[in-house]
């Protein structure tokens, strides 16, 4: 049975302190913005950037998250993790706080 | 309304001080996440998708004035300004740090208000007909109990690790209002020679498994309630599966072992028990009882309802008193296009002023997400509603097909499948537009966004239960629950709907009742009742009615 290929992730996970949602970005920073992630092609490289993230007393439930590779950065291929990475849709909230049509800063 | 004594202040205390020293412990690394999840989710501390949520206990869904304006004070310096009350009578604050949560837990603490046990394989939040105490079919108050459930319950030794949570609902009424029959324990207070006691429902739930309470016990004298409660819940803790999460409450038990067996083995365990509740029970719910005294209540002579707005809001959001110059006012929280259960700090601190003004101090919670002022004056009716209104809580919806029931769903819960509450903005959008809420009548949709059922959806005339079907947000719609004394659950109608295909299916339900319906006089579920699922899954699914043809 041929195995499914890897597709792009993100790694990301929530602020111990602050709980907000956040991502790891290449020089192994946590970051809020879905951009400004590095992108994981390979898979052996993503398991070792996951082992190496988990780093508890900074993030909680770190994971890997599927996206697509688009000109404006990476993006979610499920609707959990674009709520994820944008707040809720109910309030401007969360990180789409001022970037959804009609927003007020 | 219950006082904390000095007792409860101690208590109270000296848990906050040690979830606060737990939660130090947490971030500077001396505990893991592992051991502290446990012990954050004894003290309602939830990680979400965007933040740590706390969920605050409103026992029985009573507050005082001054503790209304403390979750208002909580929403504006550690949240974003509001709070979202929920359908077990409780308050989630979705965005606070959890380096505040010790603080926001110690200002709670100072009105007497906690986050014990509102998660965890505990004995949650006891909740209650929210019209106890005011209402005119109400046996009695049910509330005295309900306290003496919750301070039996409350770090109750044998019962902090049970198979799975555990929830109780209590009613004073015969008019189930409190969804008794969706507990693990149910008590639906009755009358035998004049003294009143409880039928004891067990097993009832929602979630993946949905079932009706079954009797366990036709009457229970009021002396008997607690040793009876805890031989209930130490047979679930014995028998209970702790093999598989999703058959561990004890509904399953019931349905695994059957009521017979379960009757038989509770009641042994009770006559064990019984010997060892030495009265001092029964001391202490008198003592109870007198702090639950209604107030002084002021003879009046009911102001006149003039003008069209008003009389709507008086047909709609007000419930006989137990006196006739009395009122219970509800307080929808479910504004056309709002967040059901929300609300502002600024309108909670409203609500309690109001509730000082004219209805002595004291408010409620309902399981359906609104604010209740249980006792308020006639004369005082126009002047209260032209405050709601000015402050946009004047909608005249209660019991009506905008009042939506609506779990957090995926804006704000790790466990959902799919979003709920702008699919209920949605409806009450599209209802508001049609203007036929109030021609539809009484209507109770209610909308989970995943099995997990918070949003009660199987025990709604129409539920609906978001899901993800391959990535993709999908409703399934449910026809004919009810959440009353006549309790039932919702069959499911037939293939789900995507997202911006699920308020059109509603509406075309609800047009399709108003013209299958008898009269005005006939509800939407009693249409259902009459007509069974066809006429109304016709309407859902129009396109396979004219394939058919």
């Amino acid at each position: 049975m041929s195995r499914k290929p890897f597709t792009p992730k993100v790694l990301t996970a929530n602020l111990l302190r602050e709980g907000a949602v956040v991502y790891l970005a290449a020089d192994g920073t946590w970051v809020e913005e879905l951009a400004r992630a590095e992108v994981l092609t390979d898979e052996a490289d993503a398991q070792v950037r996951l082992i190496e993230a988990d780093r508890p007393s900074v993030v909680v439930g770190t994971y890997l998250a599927e996206v697509e590779i688009t000109p404006g950065g990476p993006r979610p291929t499920h609707f959990r993790e674009d709520f994820r990475a944008t707040g809720p849709t109910n309030y401007d909230h969360g990180k789409a706080y001022g970037q959804r049509p009609g927003s007020e800063q | 309304m219950y006082h904390y004594d000095q007792f409860d202040r101690d208590f109270l205390a000296e848990r906050n001080a040690q979830f606060r020293a737990q939660v130090e412990r947490r971030l500077d690394g001396s505990l893991t996440e592992d051991e502290f999840k446990p012990l954050r989710l004894m003290n309602g501390v939830y990680l979400q998708l965007h933040a740590y949520m706390l969920r605050v206990a409103i026992p029985y869904g009573t507050l005082s004035a001054p503790q209304m304006r403390v979750l208002a004070e909580l929403g504006d310096r550690w949240d974003k300004g509001y709070g979202h009350f929920t359908t077990r009578q409780n308050i989630q604050y979705n965005w606070p740090r959890l380096v505040d949560i010790p603080d926001m837990l110690d200002r709670l603490g100072d009105v007497g208000l906690h986050a014990i046990q509102t998660s965890g394989n505990t004995i949650r939040n006891v909740t209650a007909d929210h019209f106890a105490g005011a209402a005119k079919d109400e046996i009695a108050d049910p509330r005295p109990v309900a306290e003496l459930l919750r301070q039996w319950s409350t770090d109750h030794p044998e019962f902090q690790f049970l198979p799975r949570k555990f929830k109780i609902a209590v009613t004073g009424s015969p008019n189930d209002r409190a969804v008794t029959r969706a507990h693990d324990i149910g008590l639906l207070m009755t009358e035998r020679d004049g003294a009143p006691g409880f039928e004891v429902i067990i097993g009832g739930g929602l979630g993946r498994t949905p079932m009706i309470g079954k009797t366990v016990r036709e009457f229970l004298p009021v002396a008997d309630l607690l040793p009876y409660c805890e031989a209930i819940v130490s047979v679930y803790n014995r028998l209970g599966r702790r093999d598989n999460k999703f058959k561990a409450r004890l509904k399953i038990t019931v349905h695994e072992n059957g009521i017979e067996a379960i009757r038989d083995a509770v009641e042994a365990r009770f006559a064990e028990v019984r010997p060892l509740f030495d009265g001092s029970a029964m001391n202490a719910l008198s003592g109870i009882e007198a702090q639950f005294a209604p107030p002084a209540f002021v003879a009046n002579t009911p102001a006149p309802i003039e003008g069209a707005v008003l009389r709507s809001f008086v047909d709609t959001n007000v419930t006989a008193h137990r006196r006739d110059d009395h009122a219970i006012v509800t307080v929808s929280l479910k504004a056309h296009g709002a967040t059901p259960g929300d609300a502002t700090g600024d309108q909670m601190r409203l609500l309690a002023d109001l509730a000082e003004a004219h209805a002595y101090g004291e408010l409620r919670i309902s399981h359906e997400q609104n604010v209740i002022l249980p006792h308020v004056r006639r004369d005082r009716l126009p002047e209260l509603h032209a405050a709601l209104k000015a402050a946009g809580l004047g909608t005249a919806n209660i019991g009506l097909a905008s009042d939506i029931i609506a779990c957090p769903g995926m804006d704000y819960c790790a466990l959902a499948t799919a979003r709920s509450i702008p699919v209920a903005q949605q409806i009450a959008m599209r209802i508001d537009a049609l203007k036929i809420e109030h021609e539809v009548g009484h209507l109770k949709i209610k909308i989970s966004g995943c099995i997990n059922a918070c949003g009660h959806h199987h025990v709604g005339h129409i539920g609906i239960l978001g899901l993800d079907r391959a990535g993709v947000e999908n409703y399934q719609i449910t026809l004919g629950g009810d959440h009353t004394e006549r309790a039932a659950i919702g069959e499911r109608a037939g293939p789900g709907f995507a997202y911006d295909q699920v308020v059109p299916a509603i509406e075309r339900l609800i047009l399709a009742y108003l013209d299958i319906r008898e009269g005005a006089g006939e509800t939407f579920i009693d249409a259902f009742r009459r007509l069974g699922p066809e006429p109304f899954k016709a309407a859902l699914y129009p396109q396979e009615k004219q394939d058919a043809a």
